[in-house]
């Protein structure tokens, strides 16, 4: 019946996430009940080199790195595609291994055009 | 209550609340923030329906990769809070619609598993004892074989997509 199974082999790494949330969240809960609210204009500022601050603290982002983060992403996803595969590989014989070439020279096709369009250089 | 309805209570409400906060900021970035915890919430519900290897997915590309993405997209694009609200005001009938949808075929599934309940081939117990990754892998690899040699021409158009569309000017 589904909705009935605990994942009990987990258990430690729930301890440790609310272990990491506590020690994460206390030392900012502490601060601001000790801490003493007495701010102005100044104190809110951003320091900069003691000159007013000029302009949005944000600034657009090169294009650069938005091609960087997606082909992390499609690399990554090839990646994960390889776990199972890799498990299985004795039950999947040389069937399983001329598909995932398949699969891995359909993906070299984009790196390699990636590399060739100079996606990988950082000019 | 049992223990285990106890857990699923809490990650619907949480996810629930989390995807609200995740909609209703005003600032993208920290939208995007809640976002991670959204994701890692979803990982523990995977978690609970005896699916680890969906939950270690679910952390590692959606978690790691994806939502630096979205922030890369959001930061490259720089919105302003007003510019925001001018933009995408009119955009709601459109979710509405897609939630709408989304909802109704949520309910023929929900009335489909109750008043035909099929019990599934791979019970908790095969999965405990012959493994998650390999039941994965057999499966994957043999019977959804197109499905998967398809996923890679999606992500071969993924990287083309992203040069062409960043590395315009080539000389």
């Amino acid at each position: 019946m589904p909705g009935t199974f605990i994942p009990s082999n987990y258990l430690p790494i729930i301890i440790i996430c609310i272990f990491a949330t506590i020690i994460g969240l206390s030392p900012l809960l502490i601060g601001s009940l000790l801490r003493p609210r007495r701010s102005y204009r100044q104190k809110l500022l951003p320091y900069e080199s003691g000159n007013e601050p000029i302009g949005e603290p944000r600034y657009k982002f090169s294009v650069k790195f938005y091609i960087v983060a997606m082909l992390f992403v499609v690399f990554d996803v090839e990646a994960v595609f390889l776990y199972p595969w890799a498990v299985a590989y004795d039950k999947l014989g040389i069937f399983g291994f001329v598909e995932m070439m398949m699969f891995i020279f359909i993906l070299l096709i984009g790196y390699i055009y990636a590399w060739e369009k100079g996606a990988l250089d950082w000019e | 209550m049992t223990l285990p309805q106890l857990f699923f209570a809490y990650f619907a409400v949480s996810i629930t609340g989390l995807s609200l906060l995740v909609v209703t900021r005003k600032n993208p970035v920290h939208g995007v923030l809640w976002m991670l915890v959204l994701f890692v919430h979803i990982a523990m519900l995977y978690l609970f329906l005896n699916a680890e290897f969906l939950a270690a997915i679910q952390i590692i590309i959606y978690a790691g990769a994806i939502l630096v993405l979205f922030l890369f997209v959001v930061m490259l694009l720089n919105l302003r809070v007003e510019e925001t609200e001018r933009r995408f005001q009119w955009s709601w009938p459109v979710g509405l619609v897609a939630a709408g949808g989304y909802a109704v075929s949520l309910i023929f599934i929900l009335v489909k598993i109750t008043v035909f309940p099929q019990p599934g081939h791979y019970t908790i117990e095969k999965m405990q004892t012959e493994g998650n990754l390999m039941i994965i892998g057999k499966v994957l690899y043999t019977k959804y074989l197109l499905p998967f040699e398809i996923t890679s021409l999606i992500l071969l158009v993924a990287i083309i997509g992203a040069v062409v569309l960043t590395k315009k000017k080539q000389e």
